[in-house]
Parts: structure tokens; sequence; C-alpha cells
């Protein structure tokens, strides 16, 4: 099928793809891979509206297309911009690019709390991965940091606002994968959260995955809380019969133990296959499961510097620069 | 302001009927496009947005209650906590601050015993400070209802005050327009 | 002697009501238009006239209109921009309270152009009293067969309703106010696809503001070469300019787009000099997003020539020496008036208006403000102007939506041209709390001639 449509050129940091017209930056620098590929926060491939928010993905348009070779007045959300054919996008290789980066880090984090030592998605955040990137070595930020209170939505799910960053992906996972959203973003500007605004708890069968699409430790997994880091777990592919979702997943383990259960994740952290809250909260047994095998995390985050199966990849940064 | 929520919400028969124009304003199924309006007309109501007015203004457009809070939250005009009365809503911006702004909203604080923010004892007003209404030439000015003052002094706050006082009416069908401002 | 296209009747007793409006050659347009022309000569007209958007950006109305996607079988829309919420601006207000109808017949014309047969005015919650002008002033037109069905029995139909914001400043983006009236928060949408492509209920649809439709009218009668006679340029027409601020006379002026700043400032017939015989410190000539000038660049540009109420000339210079006549919010400061206090407040109202969705504007307008109010309260540290500079620079261009950048300029123009004072503030934390600056030293600059 796709060998049929008439494909266009674009260039990326020097590197050239052929992509399908109506495709992203951000997406054909996805099949180049590697160092062209601009990080992304909020966009989420699966979910539809997603993008755009963050602004990490911001890349220079240094050539329109063949037909308009203007260079693009603005940089340009790589995540929400189509390409044309002949279009010249400079990621890496733009200063400008890498200079609004690293501002739009520290917007980020000014009011993080950084509280990595004590978050369960410390190791696989992509904040904390971002920050280790681009990030300053100090904050400028001399300014009391925003605080939300800590909630827990639902037996399952722990909400903790302080860390968001307000990309709107659970919010879009609650309005595509159940039938009545519960949870929303509330108020304005600095002051927005995410929130249910009453007491609610959100126990809608697929509601789950708001954990696997949170980049951040805004929503957490209540069954794991504080059992394990995540890079003393050793995930594995599981699969089971269910009836609810496609029933594979990546079972954490510590030791013999299932500590967690998470929907299977590709190397830029999306989930492609959504599992429901019974296989994520419920089947923690190991008889629960037919086990396939150590799962490949390639993610070049603190997390694969450890003791996974696969060497320690090259280009890890902690490695790199520490 | 002694409410902390509603227990009995409905429309009357003649704001249902309003309630039903403006819907009718838009294309069917595309009755979400009537919130805002008619969550003035049940803030006009019932003085506030609680869960339970929220929660009956989603039913009535028949959407989720969230997308009424994330609305309602959004949008400066809309109380979701109980308030006085009548609201003085002074401007702060630009050319209300140069025309002195802040020495109203001071006098205001005095007067009534309240800080920005804040309701008087007897439920009547209700201090907040706002940005630009679009009045600039007729600096300083406040919003009371859907009235604007423009050109305050101490003494037309007095005379503003006292007059709200007595009548104290912020209703949404027939209020009083004003046609006082402009001159050119 | 002024022409004025759009307030010549406005002090007419009575021009609010219906009859007074007909009889005063109300409605002529929509004869005109819908009798005698097609809905792409309504189009040619405007692109001669040259018109340009009024709300802030300028851009040209018929290359707009000409934009809208017309697939078969999807209906169009024309939505008027009425939420006016830029801070020094109140121009629409007053025309829409004055002179309603002018806009219900720019509405019909404009709508006919582009083939909309459902139309709505957003108009800003504060707004709600002009609101229910309008809502008189439609029932009056629906009454008199100029809305409804087969308009003049030409076959043209048109429902138009009006509709309120609920404050929020951010609804004035095309696609937030878009949002809005989808009855939805106002956050901007994320372009590509743009409102003439996807828009309301992701239709084909025109966003113009109220006077940019008010102007169709005279365009339509006089013809657009007769509108593009007045003006200077690629600044065609009058413009309202609401005066603000240290001036004698504050209020709305209709102005040809050809008379000099000076003369606006200090001719008895605008502004009317400078209250209480004080001098020029400053002026903001198209409301609080557009840079601000110091008072030797206001009259005159940094090559020395006369500076005009056009877009161009206000814009001469670029950032370096002019601004822009962005939404002709026109806002004079005198020599008693404190920058930083001012640069403060504006950034309190862009954090204020931030609707949160892009991290450089969340969180970016909330930061500057802090560190302006405590350069402002004599707090400040001389690092905090060059962080300023920085964060600013690191949210324009970088947003989703132009606030961003709305709330980027005024701090840079700022710092461009009063960091002296800024400076001061932090030098004299105790004295810059008793008193303010007074005028900044005369820069010269050798980009003028550039």
């Amino acid at each position: 099928m796709s060998e049929q449509t008439e494909k266009i050129k674009v260039t990326i940091d020097g590197k050239l793809v052929e992509v399908a017209p109506g495709t992203t930056i951000l997406n054909a620098a996805r099949e180049i891979g590697g160092e062209v590929v601009p990080p992304a926060m909020c966009y989420y491939s699966s979910l539809k509206g997603s993008g755009g928010k963050c602004r990490t993905c911001l890349v220079e348009v240094s050539k329109g297309s063949e037909k308009d070779p203007r260079p693009m007045p603005k940089l340009v959300a790589s995540c929400s911009t189509p390409v044309a054919d002949g279009m010249e996008v400079k990621n890496k290789s733009s200063e400008k690019v890498l200079d609004a980066r690293k501002g739009v880090v520290e917007f980020l984090l000014i009011n993080h709390p950084l509280d990595c030592p004590i978050c369960d998605q410390a190791g696989e955040c992509h904040l904390q991965d971002l920050a280790f990137e681009h990030g300053l070595e100090k904050t400028r930020y001399e300014f009391k940091r925003r605080t939300f209170d800590q909630i827990d939505i639902g037996e399952y799910i722990k909400l903790h606002m302080t860390r968001c960053i307000l990309c709107y992906r659970c919010v879009y996972t609650a309005d595509q994968l159940t039938n009545a959203r519960e949870h929303g973003v509330l108020k304005r500007g600095d002051a927005a959260e995410i929130s249910t605004y009453i007491q609610n708890s959100l126990d809608n069968d697929f509601i789950g995955n708001v954990i696997d699409v949170c980049p951040v430790g805004a929503l957490t997994d209540r069954t794991f809380r504080f059992k394990s880091r995540v890079w003393y777990t050793k995930p594995m592919d599981v699969h089971c019969e269910c009836s609810k979702c496609s029933g594979k997943a990546v079972a954490w383990m510590i030791g013999d133990e299932i500590a967690r259960i998470t929907a299977r994740k590709d190397q830029y952290g999306e989930v492609k296959e959504f599992i429901c809250n019974d296989c994520r909260f419920n089947k923690k047994q190991k008889s629960d499961w037919v086990f396939e095998g150590p799962r490949h995390i390639d993610r070049h985050s603190v997390i694969s510097a450890n003791k996974y199966e696969d060497p320690i990849p090259e280009h890890t940064p902690l490695l790199n620069k520490a | 302001m002694s409410e902390t929520t509603h227990s009995q919400v409905s429309f009357s028969d003649e704001l249902l009927k309003e309630v039903n124009r403006v819907i009718g304003q838009f294309p069917e199924g595309k009755q979400k496009s009537a919130l805002i309006r008619v969550l003035h007309i049940a803030q006009a109501e019932f003085g506030w947005l609680s869960v339970p007015v929220m929660d009956y203004v989603a039913r009535l457009l028949h959407i989720q209650p969230i997308e009424v809070y994330e609305v309602a939250t959004f949008y400066s005009m809309y109380d979701t906590k109980p308030v006085g009365k009548v609201k003085l809503e002074v401007c702060r911006t630009g050319p209300c601050m140069i025309e002195g702004a802040e020495k109203i909203v001071k006098y205001i604080e005095d007067k009534l015993g309240i800080q920005d923010g804040e309701t008087t004892a007897d439920g009547i007003f209700t201090l907040k400070t706002v940005e630009c209404l679009g009045a600039c030439g007729y600096a300083p000015m406040l919003q009371a209802g859907e009235k604007y003052h423009e050109h305050l002094t101490e003494a037309k706050v007095d005379e503003l005050i006292e007059a709200y006082r007595k009548n104290p009416v912020a209703n949404y069908m027939g209020q009083e327009t004003n046609l006082n401002s402009a001159k050119s | 002697m002024t022409r004025k296209l759009l307030l010549d009747k406005v002090n007419v007793e009575g021009i609010a009501g219906y009859d007074v409006y007909r009889k005063n050659g109300g409605y002529r347009s929509v004869e005109k238009a819908l009798k005698t022309m097609s809905p792409d000569e309504v189009v040619e007209e405007v692109k001669k006239s040259g018109l340009r958007g009024r709300g802030g950006a300028g851009f040209p109305t018929g290359m707009k209109w000409s934009f809208l996607a017309k697939p078969e079988g999807v209906p169009r829309h024309l939505l008027c921009n009425a939420d006016e919420s830029e801070p020094g601006t109140f121009k629409d207000r007053y025309l829409m309270e004055k002179i309603p109808h002018l806009l219900i017949e720019g509405m019909i014309v404009s709508s006919f152009a582009l083939g909309a047969n459902q139309s709505y005015i957003y108009i800003r919650g504060e707004y709600m009293y002009v609101l229910r002008i309008l809502e008189k002033a439609i029932a009056e037109a629906y009454a008199n067969g100029w809305l409804g069905k087969n308009i003049l029995g030409t076959g043209f139909d048109l429902d138009l309703s009006v509709t309120p914001g609920a404050g929020a400043y951010i609804c004035g983006e095309e696609t937030a106010l878009i949002e809005s009236l989808e009855g939805k928060r106002g956050n901007p949408r994320i372009k590509p696809p743009f409102p003439a492509v996807k828009g309301l209920w992701q239709r084909p649809t025109v966003v113009n503001n109220v006077e940019t439709i008010a102007a169709v009218v005279p365009i339509v009668n006089d013809g657009g070469e007769e509108y593009a006679k007045i003006g200077i340029g690629r600044s065609t027409g009058t413009k309202l300019i609401s005066a603000g601020g240290n001036i004698n006379k504050p209020g709305v002026y209709e102005i040809e787009m050809n008379i000099t700043v000076e003369e606006f400032i200090y001719s008895d017939t605008y502004c009317g000099g400078i209250k209480n015989g004080k001098r020029l410190k400053a002026c903001v000539p198209g409301g609080s997003s557009v840079p601000i000038l110091p008072h030797y660049l206001v009259c005159k540009t940094a090559a020395g020539e006369d500076r005009l109420m056009t877009y161009e000339s206000l814009a001469d210079g670029g950032f370096a020496t002019g601004s822009m006549l962005g939404s002709g919010g026109f806002i004079v400061y005198d020599e008693d008036q404190c920058i930083v206090r001012n640069t403060w407040n504006f950034t309190r109202f862009y954090h204020h208006e931030s609707c949160g969705q892009c991290s450089p504007c969340r969180e970016g307008t909330g930061w500057m403000e802090k560190v302006l109010h405590r350069l402002e309260y004599g707090h400040g540290k001389m690092e905090d102007i060059n962080l300023l500079w920085d964060i600013q620079r690191k949210i324009e261009g970088n947003t989703i939506c132009p606030l961003g950048d709305a709330a980027a300029w005024p701090v840079a123009a700022a710092i461009r041209h009063f960091r002296e004072e800024f400076e001061w503030h932090v030098n004299e934390p105790k004295a810059c709390m008793e008193r303010n600056y007074g005028l900044v030293t005369e820069k010269t600059f050798e980009t003028a001639t550039a």
C-alpha cells in the first residue's frame, strides 16, 4: 500500500528520508532515528489531538520546500508541522533550536519539585532525560515553586499534580479510550491543573493507561508505590488471555515477584496497545501470565544504565558525560 | 455567602425558554456552544457556580460534568465560590493604573472593611480587581453586575456603593443597560 | 477636514435604533451588494480598498477572505471578533454601543461575500450590556427583512447571533475564539490547519475584527478605490484609535491614516496634549503588546522624520526604534510615570491571561512578573535585567499563539529603551519607592537609516 503513494523527500540535520505526504517532521525524523529525533514531551502518536504544547520538539525549517524554498520565520513544533517535498530541517545542527530547547527545559523545570529521589517515575521519566541532555546545571528561578496537594484518584492511581507538565496526554487518553471522561484540565495559566474537580475516583476499565502516557511522575501506579526504584526491577514481556484488551504487557520483576504491570512501550516511550485495569492492577501473580522473555529497553535514559540483558548503549549520556 | 452549595437547582420556565433560545442559535448537535452563555445565566440566577449548578447545566446541554468544570474554572467571570450580591470589579490594568485604580481599590477596601477578593459580612459586596475591561479612556473604572462605572472618584464610589446597598440587583434578565460611557 | 467613514453619524440622535439608522443611509450596502454584485465582486472591492485587519495584526482583509476554502456542501462561517481586550483598546465597544447596526450591516455584506449563511459575533463577556444592544439591533434587522431567509428576495439566507465570552483575553486569538464559541476552554489551536480550512466545527471560517467588518460598509457603498484614496501607502482608509493615559482628551477617534503622531497627541481635534502641562515620557501606540517608545522616538523616527499614524511609519525602525499600530490602543505616559511599574503591570496582565497550554508562556509570563515585581519594589538585582531579557527572548516566537510575543515585546522594549530606569531601581531601592525616575536620556541609533 505505502509503496504506491508518492513519497516526498525531507532532509533533517543533513540526513535524507523519504516519507508519505502528511507525515510530520517529528515522525519523519523518527524514521531516520538516532540523534536527529527531537525530544517530545506532549506528542503521543496514538492520541489524536496531542502535541504542539510542550515546545520541546521545536525545530528550524531552513528551507520550506522545493517549490517555496524560503525558510520558515519561526521555529516550528516538529510534532504538528507536516513535511513538504524538499524541506530542510535543522534539529541538533541549529544553535537557535538548542537555545530555544534549553529555554523550554528551564521553563518546564522552574515549577517542578525536582523530587526525583522520592519519585516513582525516576529512571523512566522523560523530563529527567530531557533535563539531563538539555538543562542547565543550576536554576535561575528564585521564587517559591508552585505546589499542589497530592491526591488519590481512585484505588489505583496517584495524582501528584506538582510534577505535572500539562501535556494533556492523560486527558486525551480518557477522551479516546473511555466513554465518559471524568478528569480534565481546570483553571488556566500557571494555575492550570489536572483534576476531577470533585472528589471522584477514576475507575473506567482503561483509565490505568493514563499512568503509562504520563511523561513524568504526575500519575503513578498506587500498587507499585515506593516498592522499588525502577532500575532495580527486571522487565519481562508477558501476555495473557484477556477479554478486554490484547493482554500484551510488561511485568516488572523484583526477584520472583511481579512488582508492577505496564503496557509495552516503544523506543519513544509510547504505548501502541493499551491494556485494561484488570491486567494492570489485578494480575500480580506469576501464574496470571505467560512469560515471553526479557524486555528490550533501548531508550537512552537513566533506566538503561544498569543491569539489563543488553549491553549499555554507547550513546547513553550518563556514561559519556559523567 | 451563607450557602456552601445549592440543594435545589432548576431554572424557571422563563429561563429555560432563554436557554433554549440560546441553544437554538447553533446547529443541531452543537448545543455545547451555548455553554458559556448558559453558565452566565446560571450564575446570575444562583449567585455562583456550585457543583450542583454545573451538573445541572451539563444535563441541560447533554455534556459531561467535567466539560463544564473545565470551562467554568478557565474564564475569570465565573465564580466557583460564593460571592456577594454585587461584585465590584475594579480594573487595574495599564491606563486605569495610571489614573489611580490602586487608590480606588484602597478606598473601597477601607470603606467596606474588606480586602481584594473578599465579601462583606452582610453578603452584599465582593471586591475584585480585574484586568482591562476596555474602558481605558474613561479610567479609573469598575464594573458592577453588567454596568460600567467610569471616571471614578471617591465621591462617585460613595454614591454607587450607597445605591447598590439599597438595591443590590445583578440579575441576568432585565438588567438596565448603560449608555453613559463614551464621548467622542 | 477629516473624513469619517465609521463614526460620521455617531452623534445623530437615536442612531443606535433601526429607523434612524436606516433614514441616515443604513443598509444601503446590503441592497447594493445583494442586488447588484456577486460575492466575488464584493471580495474584489475589499481587495482594492487595501483594508487591513483592524484587530492588531494588520493582515490584508481581502487576501484573508480569498484564502477561505470552499469545499462543496460544507457550510462556511464568518465570525466577528468583538473580544476586545488588549489593554488600551476600547474602540470596538464604542462602535458597537453607539452604532450597532453598522456592525450588523457589515456582517451581512461580508457574510454574503464569503457565502456564509450562519454568522456569529463573539463578544467579550464583560460587554454583556453591549451584547444586549446588539441583540436588540439584530432583532430589528430580522424584523425588517435584512436577516433571515431570502433577504431582499435575492435568495441569500443569513442567520446572525451574538454570543459572549466570559473573561479571557486569549479568546481574541482567532482559534481560541473558535474553541470558546464551541463551548470550550479558550485554548488556541495548534496550526496548521488554519481556520480558513478548518475553523468553527471544523468548517472553513473567517474571523474578522469589529472595525474591519464595519469598514466593509463604506467600501461597498463608495467602492474600494475610493476607500484606498484615504491614507498613505499600504495604510489605507480610516482607523479608530482608542486614546488613553495622560492626555487632555481621552476617547475614541477616527483618523485618516495620514496625520502625524505629533498632531494626534497635541492637536485639540484629538488628544489635546499632555495633561497638566507635563512633558511626554513615552507612548504605547498600538495596545499593551506593542513596543513602548521613549519620548524622543514618539513623534520622530530615528531618522528624524515625522512619525505618522500609519502601519508603516509606526513600525519604522523595526523593534530597535519603532513600534506597531496594532489595535490602535494609544496610551500616553507623562514624565511622572514609572516604566518599571508599567511593565510589571502589563506583565501581570499577560501572566493572568496566559491559557497555560504551552510551557514558555505558562511558565515564562509568571516568572517575568515576579522578577519585575521585585525590581519595582526595590528588591531587584542588576542581573535581573539581563535575566528578564533572556526570559522574554525565550518566550518570543516559541509559543503556540501570539500571546507569548505579546508578553515578551513590552518587556523587551522597556529594557531596550529604559534600561537606565531599571538600573536606577536597583541602585536606588529607596528612592524608587518614593519618586519616579523622570525622562530617560536620549540615545542615538546607528541603525537609524537602515
